[in-house]
């Protein structure tokens, strides 16, 4: 193989991988318009679940926040395969002699890119809605880590449940266990960003790396398993 | 009869331990074992001054805990070797782990819950040990419910090796957060530092539960993958009748 643009083959491969998704995503628009709207009626759903007068606010609204993300964010990465299990892709992806951890990679890079254009939509209007101060950087900061981590294990998991018959429910009940620390170390660094005095940060930061790694070291190596037919 | 007539579970250097023979004498090991267990946590060792007979429940709560714990690092050795070697016997293995290991586990959040009301004065609290076993509880149910979702044996084992690898590499990761997050839990007896905090006698009843359980532990698996490659060969059975039939 030549190496055009003195990259690897391999980095090439997941490139083209993740323009091909984004590009069939803008074509269909699928899972960013639902999922924006899912996560924007979460939090407005959970503004009446929950009565958020009260003063710590911020000790609260993350969690919140992030179960909006956690449920738009399994509604993404279960689509995402059952897209292309319709239109039978996945076969003809197979049949391409290409590295099986790039197809991993290049489907969580486009997950991750999906989630975070939920995230940022979404962000504003939390921030609004729910009448919080936010340290942007810190916010970003984390809801970066806490995508990379969901979706590292959920790209996994995702490919899994879609070959199971009841696979709308099997995405949950394997991802929820698997992610919670992801989900409290971003609630607390969250919480964090917006003033919560409580809460140290940097542990959490740091504990959100090291899911990230391991996850996606992890995933990358057994990925080549579920896809083998 | 043929080298090639052999069943599937029997094509593993490892397949003689899985034998109808072994089973039983190892049952038998258990029940006596099981007896000096229940012997020496009830009657042997003394009254705890505090707790009373409550805190008799410690004898079978850690040793649950432990062979929950052996379980899923035996699912996740089997695991492992299954996708290295697509052994049915390994996936057979894996699977039977489990399936104790959750039983094992639903065991010990039930002892651990029935020492906790008179202790603590409640039920259940979120404290790190029991959080993580929860969590480690709802992945193995997952795990097993995966297996029976998946039509294609072989897809089956598969997914559900990966998600025995996933689960167990993530489980120190759920710990630690969730020793973070808050922690009540009484500090270990047995490995503090400078010796075990207990009276001898407490400590031979804990040694000799824990053996108990670990050798009920092994038996119940031994017994589980026999019948799961009884299983393997009736379908490959199966299979061949339909060949020839064809």
């Amino acid at each position: 193989m030549s190496r055009a643009n003195g990259r690897s083959p391999f980095f090439r491969t997941v490139n083209t991988l993740v323009w091909r998704d984004l590009l069939s995503e803008y074509r269909s628009r699928e899972i960013l318009g639902g999922g924006i709207v899912f996560a924007l009626l979460t939090l407005v759903v959970f503004n009446f679940a929950i009565d958020l007068r009260l003063e710590s606010a911020e000790e609260v609204a993350p969690g919140i926040l992030w179960i909006g993300f956690a449920f738009a964010g399994m509604l993404a990465f279960g689509r995402s395969f059952a897209a292309e299990r319709e239109r039978g892709t996945l076969d003809g992806l197979l049949l391409a002699p290409i590295d099986r951890g790039a197809i991993y990679l290049a489907r969580a890079i486009t997950n991750a890119i999906l989630m975070c254009i939920v995230e940022l939509v979404s962000l504003p209007v939390f921030v609004a809605l729910y009448n919080v101060r936010a340290a942007w950087g810190e916010l970003l900061l984390t809801t970066a880590l806490g995508t990379i981590g969901f979706t590292s294990a959920g790209t996994l998991v995702a490919a899994i449940a879609a070959n199971t018959r009841a696979r709308e429910i099997m995405l949950p009940v394997l991802l929820l266990p698997l992610t919670v620390p992801v989900l409290i170390a971003s609630v607390k660094a969250t919480a964090v960003a917006l003033g919560a005095q409580s809460v140290e940060p940097l542990p959490w930061l740091q504990l959100l790396l090291a899911f990230d790694v391991i996850m996606v070291a992890t995933s990358f190596l057994v990925f080549e398993y579920i896809l083998d037919e | 009869m043929q080298r090639l007539d052999l069943p599937p579970s029997q094509a593993h250097p490892l397949a003689g331990l899985f034998s109808e023979r072994s089973g039983v004498s190892l049952a038998l090991v258990a029940m006596l074992s099981m007896g000096a267990a229940l012997y020496a946590a009830l009657l042997y060792a003394p009254t705890e001054r505090i707790q009373g007979d409550v805190q008799r429940i410690f004898y079978f709560h850690v040793p649950l805990a432990w062979t929950s714990y052996l379980a899923f690092f035996v699912v996740f050795v089997a695991s492992a070797a299954y996708l290295v070697k697509r052994a049915p016997l390994m996936d057979a293995v894996a699977r039977s782990s489990a399936e104790v290991g959750l039983l094992f586990t639903t065991m010990m959040l039930i002892t651990g819950s029935l020492w906790a009301r008179p202790i603590w004065g409640t039920w259940w609290s979120w404290d790190a040990r029991l959080t993580t076993t929860l969590l480690l509880w709802f992945i193995y149910v997952g795990y097993l419910m995966l297996r029976s979702s998946v039509d294609d044996e072989e897809k089956a084992a598969r997914y559900a090796a990966v998600i025995g690898i996933v689960g167990a590499v993530d489980i120190p990761i759920i710990h630690q957060s969730v020793v973070w997050w808050r922690s009540l839990h009484p500090e270990s007896v047995v490995l503090a530092s400078g010796g075990p905090a207990m009276p001898g006698s407490m400590l031979t009843a804990l040694l000799v539960s824990l053996a108990a359980f670990t050798i009920l532990y092994v038996v119940l698996v031994l017994m589980r993958t026999r019948l799961e490659l009884a299983r393997v060969d009736l379908r490959a059975l199966r299979r061949r009748a339909l060949e020839r039939v064809a």
